[in-house]
């Protein structure tokens, strides 16, 4: 599968409703707090971030500017968001996903690449899957065999929390908590896909730790 | 928009506070200039900020009703999420939550409708007696009473107490501007007491007050704010309020200390909790509950002050 290029329109409409609709609402509902270093205007670019809620795309678009925001591409699971047709065309129109095959592909990787070498910027959730509320899982190895092949793309660590309180995995009910978002240094592939991968984590690792979490069982 | 029918006595205080903030301005950005050493930075921060929240209050207070009364409620709402994000909570109270949340329009609602009798009892009765049902129902007993309460408590100080500013402005009153007046009197002495104990506090201060809750705090800084915020009642009342002059320095004792409580009671749930600041919503001065804590407290105390005398 080639990777799906916006429609025009599309894109416009995306851009009106992130600003006048998903931004304010976020803004009043979700009182985003953030620290750290500044989020990617050009591509090519990666944003990481750690995953546990629908709220973290919907987090993220509306954290952008104008320039990142016309770039920004959701890295996301084919068999959930392409599952029925209206879904798959807002995902794939209006959210701007690009979908990834999560099981039984040789190269789920392939339309990433292509969009990376297009001067887009992916927005990448490494655990694969949203997950226990707020609790983060080892990531996966994808993040880091992309990279191998983009040795100067930066690569941006985010960490978001409270989203997953507000809405998280098979909850219906929406509740306003705080979100958090804590943005670290951006760095790029070092020699071994591994290595980032553990980099990523680690620097996820140490801005958990400068914030205030308060318990949640 | 309601300022014409502004009484020369907001008018003055308008003005006040708007020659205050113009020379405490003016005043921190030269010495910013002079001394640099002095890294004033954050108290500047702290005065622009203070700009535009008297700029949002003084509109607020000339709007329509339903306007001024939304904006108290969304003080309110933003106050509690910033409450409901800072202690530890469980995934099994996710819809308690959000039926906390739901309270806070309808307790506006009634204050709207003029239904003091459920303004007064909604989040006591009503509100307590359901949410903590719905917790039972749930079935999660391990934590049970520590949730129950701190979800209650926070109803309390942010939607039942911050709620009493909003009835000022409904009650039963021939002229249009009595309550609105008597809330600006509240919330402008209750503020300025803030600054002046800290004030106090910096220029004077020796004598710890309460060193396990709030070691900055000094008996210094508190009676210079008690010393101000009197004189300030004192001479702001004829203009802003129904009171005669003895009432009207029990009214600034009352805001005086009251804020002073507010304060300290705030201070304990942050030392509690381990951190400093609420959150970082209002740059200089942290979150909204930092902002607000001392109001807790007047609001309600002078709220049922007046009603007990005058309506």
């Amino acid at each position: 599968m080639a990777l799906h290029q916006p429609n025009p329109f599309a894109w416009w409409l995306r851009k009106v409703l992130v600003r006048w609709l998903v931004r304010p609402l976020v803004w009043i509902v979700l009182g985003p707090s953030r620290v750290g270093a500044g989020l990617p205007e050009t591509g090519p670019a990666v944003i990481v971030a750690n995953h546990n809620s629908h709220l973290d795309t919907v987090m993220m678009l509306s954290l952008l500017t104008r320039s990142g925001l016309k770039r920004l591409r959701p890295v996301a699971a084919a068999d959930y968001f392409l599952r029925n047709r209206i879904l798959a065309w807002f995902s794939l129109n209006i959210v701007g996903i690009i979908p990834i095959q999560r099981a039984g592909s040789s190269d789920p990787l392939a339309d990433c690449r292509e969009a990376l070498e297009k001067g887009w910027i992916l927005l990448f959730f490494p655990e694969g899957t949203r997950g226990e509320p707020e609790q983060r899982t080892r990531f996966k190895s994808g993040i880091g065999r992309l990279m191998q092949h983009f040795v100067n793309v930066p690569v941006v660590p985010v960490l978001l929390h409270g989203l997953g309180k507000s809405l998280p995995k098979g909850e219906r009910v929406f509740v306003p908590f705080r979100s958090q978002i804590a943005v670290g240094q951006a760095m790029t592939f070092n020699q071994k896909g591994e290595t980032l991968t553990q980099a990523l984590e680690q620097e996820l690792d140490s801005l958990t730790a400068q914030l205030y979490l308060p318990q949640w069982d | 928009m309601l300022f014409k029918l502004w009484t020369p006595g907001i008018w003055h205080l308008v003005l006040g506070i708007g020659a205050l903030l113009v020379v405490s301005t003016l005043v921190v950005t030269v010495l910013q200039k002079w001394k640099p050493q002095w890294n004033l930075r954050e108290v500047a921060l702290r005065i622009y900020a203070w700009w535009i929240m008297a700029f949002v209050f003084v509109l607020a207070v000339g709007a329509p009703l339903w306007a001024a009364l939304t904006f108290v409620c969304f003080v309110s709402f933003v106050a509690l999420r910033e409450y409901i994000s800072l202690i530890p909570t469980r995934k099994a109270d996710r819809f308690a939550l959000l039926m906390a949340f739901i309270a806070v329009p309808l307790q506006y609602f009634w204050v709207w409708r003029q239904w003091y009798g459920m303004f007064i009892i909604f989040i006591p009765v009503h509100a307590f007696l359901f949410i903590h049902l719905k917790m039972v129902l749930e079935g999660e007993t391990k934590g049970f009473l520590q949730a129950a309460s701190s979800i209650q408590w926070g109803l309390m100080i942010t939607v039942f107490s911050l709620s009493h500013m909003a009835y000022f402005m409904v009650l039963p009153q021939n002229e249009p501007m009595v309550g609105r007046s008597l809330l600006l009197f509240l919330v402008f002495l209750t503020q300025i007491n803030d600054v002046a104990q800290f004030c106090f506090g910096k220029a004077f201060g020796k004598t710890p007050i309460l060193p396990k809750v709030s070691p900055k705090k000094t008996v210094e800084g508190f009676l210079g704010g008690v010393l101000t915020t009197v004189s300030l009642a004192y001479f702001l009342a004829p203009g802003l309020t129904p009171f005669q002059p003895l009432q009207a320095i029990a009214a600034g004792l009352i805001i005086s200390v009251g804020g002073f409580f507010g304060d300290v009671t705030m201070s304990a749930v942050k030392r509690d909790l381990g951190i400093k600041d609420a959150s970082n919503l209002i740059p200089g001065h942290g979150g909204i509950l930092d902002r607000i804590d001392s109001l807790t407290y007047t609001a309600p105390f002078l709220f049922h002050f007046t009603r007990y005398l005058y309506f």
